[in-house]
């Protein structure tokens, strides 16, 4: 199916990404081209067929539900773009 | 001091335990190098303190009889892994100026081995690419040219500042990561040995992820012997990544000089693809020729879907990426644009920090993930992908390697093919398949091309069989007798 302008904008809504309406039209162009292109997929039968879930017969492995690590205020806000007594500090969001 | 640039990792380390050079030399030799080639753009950060001090160590050691694995080989490291106190920026804005406050367990086991570093190395942005055309960092040179010719070529992608690095005689090995081909790919453009490891095989732990699921880390270096030698020491299970398996590292030097004798090696005739030069083709027919000469028997093979490895591939890593991803939001690390609200902060950051490869992966993910496509795409990928799998389990019943050639061309012009996306993803199309199904590969110098470029083959094993990549990579490597290297037009005095 081809992708519209408005799908454009929902999914880079979505994706917490903003794009400018004048960048739409040639997004829808691009990203259309690439899910055509993806599209051939419907070619393979894969009724019966279960998707993949992990690779080379690994599965994930269980460990205790304790803590291993911590104490690291410091280190975990070293990056961050504004840190005020040991928070994030992000704009308002509660008026 | 060049020629202690030339070296292999196995030559220097006899040479640094004979005492007949020292590690300080070694490292001072390659920290020149590396600041007489900056004109290829392969180092966003380079450590000269870093290689210089584990240098000092190296030395005491080798001193005290106390020498560790790869004591005293310096080495570059693919900015995407983080190092603790050193910037780690994956090739994008919106981590340009992060410090891990941790180091991977990748680049943890080199300097517990005794590798010093040289710097960090250039990538596509978070590893999307196939030219090394994505980075916020510029673009990395080839140090190969056309015969005759001065345009600059792409080294590959999307650890294109490590090959060229490797290439170009600035660091004895490099740490790479191959998510489509990003280590095999770049091998075999810049005419040096590449190996992306079984998935599970080395850690993730500390390596900024783009597709959870196909991630995994490798080497390159300038012999077979090279790469066996980081991998052992890279490679082993870490309690810190939950996919890595707990399998026994094999000796894999020990491996390579079992030859090829009796072996099946398998070739897939959906590697034959349309437009693929002849000169590859004929490339792949003569590596095919050198291991029946060493003993093997060729094997027709048929892999069916190898077809739709691709078009799959560009579902899962998308859909990976825009999960992974969502962690850049401005609030707790990397770049941040103010907003007006909360929102609109994170909005403006993603559009500044990530760069238009980057926001077109994370919107197609976005897409194939949401709410009515998430089973036409998605889990269709999944079967697919599955399929795939399948193909390679049932030729391994009866081969045990296959050969292929790396990459459909050889290197190509920067800025020749980034207009068109689906032309660029058509360079990993031999290199995906693996990575979807899990499955070692390794890219061994084969010959050059008519242009005088480099060209690679390809060897797939079974999953945690690299010993047997490695065994027939280096009868390929031994009968291919790869001597040609660049000339040095990029030094400056």
């Amino acid at each position: 199916m081809s992708i519209d302008s408005k799908t454009v904008k929902r999914v880079a809504r979505l994706a917490r990404i903003r794009v400018e309406d004048a960048e739409l039209d040639h997004l829808a162009g691009e990203i259309g081209g690439i899910v055509a292109w993806i599209e051939q997929l419907g070619e393979v039968k894969t009724d019966g067929v279960e998707p993949l879930a992990a690779l080379n017969g690994l599965t994930l492995p269980w460990r205790a539900d304790i803590v291993t690590d911590g104490d690291k205020a410091s280190d975990v806000l070293a990056n961050a773009p504004q840190a005020v007594e040991g928070f994030f500090a992000v704009p308002k969001v509660v008026e | 001091m060049s020629e202690l640039t030339e070296l292999t990792i196995a030559e220097a380390l006899a040479a640094l335990r004979r005492r007949s050079i020292s590690a300080k030399e070694l490292t001072d030799a390659h920290i020149a190098a590396v600041e007489a080639a900056r004109s290829l753009n392969a180092f966003i950060v380079e450590t000269p303190l870093h290689a210089r001090a584990a240098a000092k160590e190296a030395d005491a050691r080798y001193a005290k009889g106390e020498a560790r694995a790869i004591e005293g080989i310096p080495l570059g490291i693919k900015d995407l892994f983080c190092t603790k106190g050193v910037g780690t920026t994956a090739g994008s804005n919106i981590l340009r100026n992060f410090v891990p406050p941790y180091e991977s367990t990748v680049t943890q086991k080199l300097w517990d081995a005794g590798a010093a570093m040289l710097g960090k190395l250039n990538l596509d942005e978070f590893a999307m690419g196939s030219s090394n055309e994505t980075s916020a960092f510029g673009n990395v040179a080839n140090p190969w040219r056309r015969k005759g010719e001065n345009c600059k070529l792409t080294p590959g992608g999307s650890s294109g500042g490590s090959a060229a690095a490797v290439a170009a005689r600035l660091c004895l090995g490099a740490t790479g990561t191959d998510t489509g081909g990003s280590i095999r790919q770049p091998a075999s453009f810049t005419g040096i040995v590449g190996i992306k490891p079984t998935y599970g095989r080395c850690s993730r732990y500390g390596i900024v992820a783009f597709a959870s699921s196909l991630d995994q880390a490798g080497v390159f270096a300038r012999s077979v012997e090279d790469t066996a030698i980081l991998l052992g020491v890279m490679a082993g299970h870490d309690p810190k990544d939950s996919t890595s398996a707990k399998i026994a590292v094999p000796d894999f030097s020990a491996a390579l000089s079992r030859g090829v004798k009796g072996l099946r090696i398998g070739i897939p005739k959906e590697y034959r693809v349309d437009g693929m030069p002849a000169e590859i083709d004929a490339l792949w027919k003569k590596g095919a020729a050198w291991l029946k000469d060493a003993g093997a028997e060729l094997v027709d093979v048929s892999l069916p879907h190898t077809k739709y490895a691709l078009p799959a591939y560009y579902v899962v890593a998308p859909a990976e990426a825009s999960s992974n991803l969502a962690r850049y939001d401005g609030v707790r690390f990397g770049l941040r644009q103010p907003g007006k609200d909360l929102t609109d902060l994170y909005e403006r950051t993603r559009a500044a920090g990530f760069g238009k490869e980057v926001r077109r992966r994370i919107m197609i993910g976005t897409y194939v993930l949401s709410a009515g496509y998430y089973d036409a795409y998605y889990l269709k990928a999944q079967k697919v992908r599955a399929l795939i799998a399948r193909d390679f389990a049932e030729v391994y019943k009866n081969v045990d390697a296959i050969l292929t050639p790396t990459a459909p061309s050889a290197a190509f012009a920067l800025g020749e093919k980034s207009a068109d996306p689906i032309a660029m993803y058509l360079n990993d199309v031999f290199t995906v398949p693996a990575n979807l199904a899990g499955l070692p590969g390794l890219s061994v110098p084969a010959g050059l091309s008519a242009d005088g470029l480099p060209l690679g083959l390809q060897v797939l094993g079974k999953a945690f069989d690299e010993e047997m990549v490695f065994r027939v990579g280096r009868v390929i490597e031994q009968q291919a007798a790869f001597a040609a290297k660049p000339e040095a037009w990029w030094r400056v005095a």
